[in-house]
């Protein structure tokens, strides 16, 4: 089969560029043969993350002609061989170096999210319609594809005062066990500041493992919090009876 | 300036190596104990290869199988490993398990439900009855998230994409490691009273393999240097069922839930070739005798277009398919073009995981170096000659909590240690010298010729003849080693990160090749073509490799005789 060009960013925290690469494309190669094509005959220290190549770890997300996806499951054939193939870094992420970058930022917010908390004395007994719904929550392979095209990370840089849809989907999942305990309605509202979401559905578009994040997880934790924090009837219950501690 | 007050120092009472399962559940119980905790891992917290492990865990909760008991995993255990097992850690196992899987429960993992709302469990290879706990085929995924969340609640430090290159050591046992950080290429020193060793497998050292490429042996090789031993390293399990087509995917796992859901084995002409192999136990026949199976029918010619088997699931309802097998759904329509709810997958063996490893004390984890613990499948022991699946997972939980308790305790009567400078200086000496040389090999050039060796000479089938020039070739691999050269900064650099693994994956190599060698019979995933036969006094020996006057060394250790209320359930029949 015919070579193709990749048009890779090589650089790190100062800065870089984009330089090409010809790879010999074989059957069913996907972007990240390519790129490990790259590094075993041309560049050895093309910095890449990766490690199951099978769409389970969530390790090697980029941008491959400017759409967020996993590298491990872009074909090469599924792309125009007339042009060359640019592969970037996750943009909403600080560069370590060429498509490496720094998402320790997502496992901070991952911290202020509380634990799942069994209700008092549970029965240890869960049935599968219920768990459906959780589970799907649960397939999140943590790519955080999702984060980077989220416009309020993305463009508005809003780290400090927002979550991001992959801690949505993980506050989802545990608000929606079956057997919790725990009220996250305040933490989604002053924490992760969910009300910054305003349910442009991008993240819900490049998951890779198809999650409805907009209308499963976002949306229904919206209306907890709007039931919670902005429904006149439960305003008026709070200022004459005390505010409810969560 | 001394060496040890040169770099970034940490100090623990239980320092981890390696963030998947084991040594997770490792930390967990370490921290419950009160000890101060550092995990240290090579890539991203919840990246570890556990997550690739999809079909189940296997534990005797008796959902759906009323009549299955501890005694009958026990049984099945021993009996899938060719009686070469540790059998107290097959009781441990075997006993311990469903505690394990509650507890995760407990903890927050959701696990697909029986009709009456109990933790479903399904078919598996060598298993007698229903035992796999599972979540759709993403049982892993659910198992490392669940662990790391909680680990990360509870508060252990996690070093993320940080490298040990070397256990330090003192007359007295461990004190400590030294490693790099990935991103900056930075060291790093960490002084513990004890270590935890749960740094996975070794497939990588294969051409065909399901193993990411954190799976370079490190921990086996990092303890082999520190003095311990090795056992059983020639049991390396070759997963029947692998990806064969299109080449970029060749090895990428195909759960075995698909035969667990009723998948079929059939050859190119339509024969369902499991009936001459294995007519009782048919597709869901341990993984030995099936990927035996499988090279055997392509070997004879009646392979597939691809040279596999073709393995089929379509006769199920589409819907179900999907629901219960989502990502080999998505797997092959998306990599290979074939909707497995229309027609067959093509299939063959894979290097999939290595029964041998670091020999350790089966109630405590500890191996022979005090202070250095192991578990998961960095340890040897628990699967014998060949593993059940669903008996990996289960094994991180119980032995990862067995050796976190180990390690914590250890570390409670044990004084604060101290680095040895020299250690330290020949620890960075060996991980810069790559840097030094102005000409030499690329690392990778040397992996692929490593992969090519052991494929062909160390595979599914072995003769005196091919691992005799195994040896040769590695012994050369090694040559070639020593002089080659990484190019560019230390600036997250994969070329000098495979020269360090790559060092790892020449020693387990050289330990599996010498131990297969040295066992002349055929038992479990060892298959000898000049040895066919199983034999009974090789079934009474386990081999142990242990570095001595700087020569990798064999030995033969008794595998000890089981208590007769053990012995008795063995004989028992179904």
């Amino acid at each position: 089969m015919a070579d193709a060009t990749l048009r890779v960013f090589r650089g790190d925290r100062e800065g870089g560029k984009a330089v090409d690469y010809k790879v010999p494309v074989t059957e069913g190669m996907v972007v990240l043969d390519a790129i490990h094509s790259i590094q075993a005959h041309q560049s050895p220290d093309l910095a890449v993350r990766w490690n199951c190549k099978a769409a389970k770890c969530g390790s090697c997300s980029a941008e491959v002609n400017g759409k967020p996806r996993l590298m491990c499951k872009t074909r090469m054939d599924s792309l125009p061989t007339d042009e060359p193939v640019t592969v970037f870094p996750m943009k909403a992420f600080p560069v370590i170096k060429d498509l490496v970058t720094d998402v320790s930022w997502n496992y901070k917010v991952n911290k202020k999210i509380p634990p799942f908390q069994p209700r008092p004395g549970v029965e240890w007994k869960m049935y599968q319609p219920d768990v459906d719904r959780v589970q799907e929550f649960r397939k999140c392979i943590e790519c955080f594809l999702c984060q980077n095209v989220c416009h309020v990370l993305r463009d508005h840089d809003k780290k400090e005062q927002f979550g991001g849809p992959r801690f949505f989907v993980r506050t989802a999942g545990l608000e929606m066990h079956p057997l919790d305990g725990l009220n996250r309605t305040r933490m989604l509202k002053e924490e992760l500041g969910i009300g910054f979401c305003n349910i442009t559905k991008c993240c819900t578009e490049v998951c890779p493992e198809e999650i409805h994040i907009t209308d499963n997880a976002i949306i229904p934790l919206k209306e907890r919090v709007v039931d919670e924090f902005y429904d006149p009837v439960t305003m008026i219950v709070r200022k004459i009876f005390g505010a409810k501690t969560s | 300036m001394t060496a040890t007050s040169k770099y970034e120092t940490h100090e623990y009472d239980v320092l981890i190596i390696g963030a998947g399962g084991a040594g997770l559940r490792a930390a967990l119980e370490a921290l419950a104990q009160g000890a101060k905790v550092g995990v240290v891992c090579k890539s991203l917290l919840g990246k570890a290869h556990t997550v690739m492990a999809e079909g189940g865990l296997a534990a005797a909760m008796a959902n759906v199988d009323r009549a299955d008991n501890w005694q009958t995993h026990f049984r099945d255990t021993m009996r899938g490993g060719k009686l070469l097992n540790n059998w107290r850690m097959a009781q441990l196992h075997a006993q311990e398990a469903p505690d394990r899987v509650r507890e995760l429960e407990q903890w927050g993992a959701l696990f697909d439900r029986t009709e009456s709302g109990d933790i479903l469990q399904r078919a598996f290879g060598g298993h007698t009855f229903k035992r796999l706990c599972h979540v759709g085929d993403r049982t892993g995924l659910e198992m490392i998230r669940t662990l790391q969340d909680r680990g990360v609640q509870m508060g252990f430090d996690v070093f993320m994409e940080c490298t040990i290159t070397k256990l330090l050591t003192d007359a007295n046992g461990v004190t400590g490691a030294f490693g790099y950080w990935r991103e900056s290429g930075r060291f790093v020193t960490f002084k513990a009273k004890s270590i935890v060793i749960a740094t996975g497998g070794i497939g990588k050292s294969w051409k065909i393999t399901s193993n990411s490429w954190e799976c370079t042996g490190d921990g086996m090789a990092l303890a082999y240097e520190a003095g311990a031993e090795l056992l059983d390293m020639e049991f390396v399990q070759f997963h029947p069922t692998g990806m064969v087509w299109p080449p970029g995917v060749q090895g990428i796992l195909v759960t075995e839930a698909v035969r667990g859901e009723g998948g079929i084995l059939r050859n190119k002409n339509g024969e369902r070739f499991m009936e001459k192999y294995d007519p009782k136990r048919m597709e869901l026949s341990t993984r030995d005798v099936v990927a035996r199976s499988i090279y055997t029918e392509v070997k004879e010619g009646r392979g597939t277009p691809h040279g596999g088997a073709f393995l089929d699931i379509s006769h199920k309802p589409a819907e179900y398919v999907k629901r219960k097998l989502p990502s080999m759904y998505h797997q092959f329509k998306e990599l290979a073009d074939v909707d497995i709810t229309k027609g067959p997958m093509e299939v063959g063996p894979t290097c999939h995981y290595v029964m041998g490893g670091i020999r350790v004390d089966a109630e405590t984890g500890q191996s022979s170096v005090p202070g250095l613990f192991a578990a998961g499948e960095a340890a040897g022991g628990l699967h014998g000659a060949n593993r059940l699946g669903g008996n990996s997972l289960s094994d991180l939980l119980v032995f990862g909590r067995r050796a976190g308790l180990g390690a914590a305790e250890h570390a409670k009567k044990t004084a604060a240690p101290s680095l040895d400078n020299a250690q330290v200086e020949e620890a960075e000496r060996q991980v810069l010298a790559p840097f030094d040389r102005s000409d030499g090999e690329n690392p990778y050039t040397i992996h692929h010729d490593l992969q090519d060796v052991m494929q062909r000479l160390v595979g599914i089938f072995r003769t005196d003849e091919d691992l005799r020039l195994a040896l040769v070739e590695l012994e050369k691999l090694k040559e070639r080693a020593k002089k080659m050269r990484v190019e560019g900064s230390r600036l997250f650099n994969p070329g000098w990160h495979l020269s360090r693994d790559l060092q790892c994956m020449l020693t387990v190599s050289e330990a599996c090749t010498h131990a297969a060698l040295a066992r002349r019979e055929s038992r479990g995933a060892h298959s000898r073509l000049d040895f066919p036969k199983s034999e009974d006094a090789w079934g009474k020996k386990n081999h142990v490799i242990v570095k001595k006057g700087g020569a990798m060394t064999l030995f033969e250790v008794p595998r000890g005789d089981m208590p007769a209320e053990l012995t008795q359930i063995l004989a028992e029949d179904q």
